[in-house]
């Protein structure tokens, strides 16, 4: 039985029933094809085919060739697949690298330890012959081979540096044993360095096995995330539940939830209602109520209520396949820091095989006694201690763990540049409403100075407000729902702009308004301008309500601040950051949300033209601006800033003008992406001047500097030792960033 | 000063010299290959003029111990797609990464991984291995 792949391939150019048998039949006819459907209004071609017998590329090819246009859907593998994939390879790697490291090293301890009796027995050395040679040709066999390919196309990496380093050793022992003569006619004592071989073999694999598994931990948290994505959905199909997979829901399939389940599928909630714990993707650790019509994403955990859903996103645009694209993407981004380090990469292995020449020659001129053996031995140090990895290291192993880090904590990173801006920050901007505030006004005060209910004055505003257009209106009307009340009949509505509404609602006579409007028909505000007065300090939104011809009473409205709010800006003041608010309502309001926000500076009365206008004005004072605001309102700003972070609601992920995202409403989250952009900064600092100096104080110590006024000298055994450590040191101080307490300082 | 120690000196000085010709100067000699649009369409001939429209230039790097071709030719406002088919299982070309269009990309071995980019104005880009010692450049021609 064949195995059989379903693959749908889009074409396009189609216009006819023709046009799509036309296609349905070369497809059908192609070696391997089991079926073939093509959907003309979906502009799809659905196919069943072995791979054994045939690859897309070629079907792709074989629609081409009909005349329409073809392409494979996802030309990049999905990220799922490929972090699996890249996951088993590294494990196997490591598995591996682990054994060959055991098996080499006890045979390096073994070879050292017979090392005293070789002048007795001379037979052990030609045992040691046959013993390293196996172990270059098996443990070691990767060093050689790769060294040589690289060679071939003109480059030269860690392996050339191994394979040279050793193989000269070996070399140069093989005619100590052979040939020892060849040496000691030349007053040289044949010595052989068959343990040191085995032994930097040895050292090597080990460090290449730390650094293999600390490479892995540095994808953890892109792993996590792939992970969250259940296989099946239980999805509602001809009246019945069946799980399905996932990658077979469809936009509009009804899925069922459970409690305790992962939620399958992005949607809205179609039935029932519960909490979920979102966690995961925004770092917001309590559980969000959900109900009717809410927006859930798929990966997050249902907690207490069985609930339907209709599935809007899927696959590659779901939110979760998203976020999971722009870290792969973060990560794959380089940081502006890391240039000069890619210079030196690209010519280090040269430079140090010419370091390790110099080295003998120097050697084997000025040493005194035995020089051709000290040039040697110090030559090979020179090749082994080198250590390019740590450098090509230091920053993208920083980047990756900051940014797994950063989503962790519900902060999306776009890439390594960002994330080195991010940390030079020196101002905050933040736009007032939805940032700072809650974004959605809720009716806060209620005064009624005539007889009759609180909730029948309600009543009659909020059907008269059910007309307007103004965005207050809405929260008017919202307040009124909320009480369970019910709306009347409008007469005669009319908006007076600038100053309020007026109409009949169920034969009474309303207006709704501010003083001038009041003034307008000669209604007496008096008694409630001071209410006015202090609400209006307080940053609501106060109106006057008339009814029949006389003041009735009065209602604020106002966009409270989000309970995060004082404590995020209060955090970002502790880190030295000047916070300033930008919005377009009056300053009075503007003062009074500052104040209960605990915002310094305010600019108030500002379009949105002007916000740009006014991070264009910080930046001409020389301070580095960061701006928060909603990704699509404000991404002239955002875009003008040195760093745009925005707001997500989950759907705007890829925001273009955006260089974070913060993917929960709490500010905070704007100053963890600081805090953790400045400590990534401080560990790629950390990694690339470990890494420099490194080379720059190991190399010439492996080649002897200190020896003439101190005596040291390294052997090519501490070298390799040396080397392996300090790949591993780098990634295991990249790795620390996991752990950073960031959340924890507010 | 004895003969010897010049003829040390005089050999290391040479070797030092083939070692930085050999690796920076003679390797500048490229393998090149121009981006061909991609089979079918030109091939097939049936598709005329406006099937090529949207059609992606193509071209196959091999990935064993460095790229071949190295250097690869294409048109500004093409879409290109790199076909890396990796070879090798050295940790040290696992990645490609070309800086100037922000890809870091995992190469599995034994397996072709197709890149996109988009060149839209002439100039030189290149493209290296996750360490950026293998190097390879990607010439946009106007």
């Amino acid at each position: 039985m064949p195995e059989t792949t379903v693959t749908r391939i889009p074409v396009t150019g189609m216009t006819c029933a023709a046009c799509q048998s036309r296609v349905q039949k070369t497809l059908s006819e192609q070696a391997g094809v089991s079926d073939a459907s093509v959907n003309l209004m979906m502009g799809t071609a659905t196919v069943s085919y072995d791979p054994s017998q045939v690859q897309p590329d070629a079907l792709v090819e074989a629609i081409k060739a009909t005349g329409y246009g073809a392409e494979l859907p996802q030309p990049n593998r999905s990220a799922f697949e490929e972090q699996d994939e890249r996951d088993r390879a590294t494990a196997e790697e490591f598995r591996e690298l682990k054994w060959k490291a055991i098996v080499s090293g006890t045979v390096g301890a073994v070879s050292m330890a017979v090392m005293p009796f070789m002048h007795n027995m001379m037979w052990i050395t030609w045992v040691l012959l046959v013993v390293t040679a196996a172990v270059m040709a098996t443990a070691g066999r990767h060093f050689y081979v790769r060294a040589w390919k690289s060679f071939t196309h003109h480059s030269a990496d860690m392996n050339t540096l191994v394979a040279l380093g050793t193989g000269a050793a070996f070399v140069y022992s093989v005619i100590a044993t052979v040939a020892p003569g060849f040496f000691l006619s030349r007053g040289v004592a044949a010595d052989v360095y068959y343990e040191a071989v085995i032994l930097i073999i040895a050292f090597i694999l080990t460090g290449n096995a730390f650094e293999a598994r600390a490479k892995r931990n540095t994808a953890t948290a892109l792993r996590a995330l792939v992970q969250l994505q259940p296989r099946t959905a239980r999805v509602i199909r001809n009246l019945q539940e069946q799980d399905i997979p996932v990658e077979l829901v469809e936009a509009g399939d009804f899925v069922v939830v459970r409690p305790g389940e992962r939620i399958p599928v992005d949607g809205t909630i179609h039935k029932g209602e519960s909490a979920v714990d979102e966690s995961m993707l925004t770092g917001e650790s309590l559980p969000v109520a959900k109900k009717l019509g809410d927006r859930v994403i798929g990966g997050t955990i249902n907690r207490t209520g069985s609930f339907r859903l209709t599935a809007t996103t899927l696959g590659e645009d779901s939110v979760l396949a998203q976020i999971v694209k722009l870290m792969r993407d973060a990560q794959g981004s380089r940081a502006p820091i890391q240039a000069l380090a890619d210079k030196i990469s690209g010519i280090f292995v040269p430079i140090v095989i010419s370091l390790a020449i110099a080295t003998f020659a120097a050697w084997a001129v000025l040493a005194t006694d035995a020089p051709f053996v000290k040039a040697f031995a110090a030559a090979v140090t020179v090749l082994i201690i080198a250590c390019p990895c740590a450098m090509g290291l230091a920053v993208p192993t920083a980047v990756m763990v900051a940014t797994g880090k950063g989503a962790e904590l519900g902060v999306l990173i776009k890439g390594g540049e960002a994330l080195q801006r991010a940390g030079d920050i020196t101002t905050i901007v933040l736009d007032k409403t939805g940032t700072v505030t809650e974004g959605r006004p809720t009716v806060t005060d209620l005064i009624v100075t005539t007889a009759g209910s609180e909730n029948e004055v309600l009543r009659l505003v909020a059907t008269l407000e059910g007309l307007s257009e103004h965005p207050l209106a809405e929260a008017i009307v919202k307040s009124a729902k909320d009480r369970g009340l019910k709306m009347g009949e409008v007469e005669g509505f009319e908006s007076v702009t600038g100053k309020g509404i007026v109409g009949i609602v169920d034969g009474a006579a309303l207006s709704v308004g501010n003083a001038a409007l009041m003034a307008d028909y000669s209604i007496e505000v008096g008694p409630l301008s001071d209410d006015v007065a202090r609400l209006s300090d307080a940053g609501r939104t106060p109106m006057y309500i008339a009814k029949d011809g006389s003041l009735a009473g009065l209602l604020a409205v106002a966009d409270p601040i989000k309970e995060s709010s004082r404590a995020a800006i209060q955090q970002m003041q502790g880190m030295g950051l000047d916070v300033v608010m930008l919005t377009g309502d009056t300053e009075r309001t503007a003062q009074a949300i500052a104040r209960e926000a605990g915002v310094g500076r305010v600019v108030a009365g500002v379009m949105p033209e002007g916000k740009v206008a006014e991070i264009r004005r910080l930046q001409g004072l020389g301070q580095v601006v960061a701006m928060v605001g909603d990704g699509i309102n404000d991404a002239p700003a955002l875009a003008q800033a040195d760093i745009g972070m925005a707001i997500g609601t989950g759907t705007d992920i890829a925001a273009e003008a955006a260089d974070v995202v913060l993917m929960r409403g709490d500010l905070r989250a704007a100053a963890h992406a600081v805090e953790l952009s400045r400590r990534t900064m401080t560990t790629m600092k950390q990694n690339l001047f470990w890494a420099f100096i490194y080379n720059v104080v190991g190399i010439p110590i492996a080649a002897g500097v200190l020896y003439p006024a101190f005596g040291l000298l390294l052997t090519p055994v501490m070298a390799s030792a040396a080397m392996a450590f300090s790949s591993v040191s780098v990634v295991t101080n990249s790795l620390r960033l996991r752990r950073a307490r960031i959340a924890e300082t507010n | 000063m004895t003969g010897t120690d010049w003829l040390v000196i005089i050999a290391a000085a040479s070797s030092i010299a083939a070692v930085n010709w050999y690796f920076f100067m003679a390797g500048r000699t490229p393998a090149t290959a121009v981006a061909a649009v991609a089979a079918g369409a030109g091939a097939a001939g049936a598709a005329g003029a406006d099937g090529a429209a949207g059609a992606a230039a193509e071209v196959v790097i091999v990935v064993d111990g460095g790229y071949s071709p190295n250097t690869v030719q294409v048109k500004a406002g093409t879409k290109v797609r790199l076909v890396f088919d990796r070879r090798d299982d050295s940790s040290c070309s696992e990645e490609i990464v070309i800086p100037d269009f922000n890809i870091r990309r995992y190469l599995p071995t034994g397996q072709r991984t197709v890149v996109e980019i988009e060149p839209k104005v002439a100039g030189r880009h290149s493209f290296t291995c996750g360490m950026s010692m293998l190097r390879g450049t990607i010439l946009v021609d106007a």
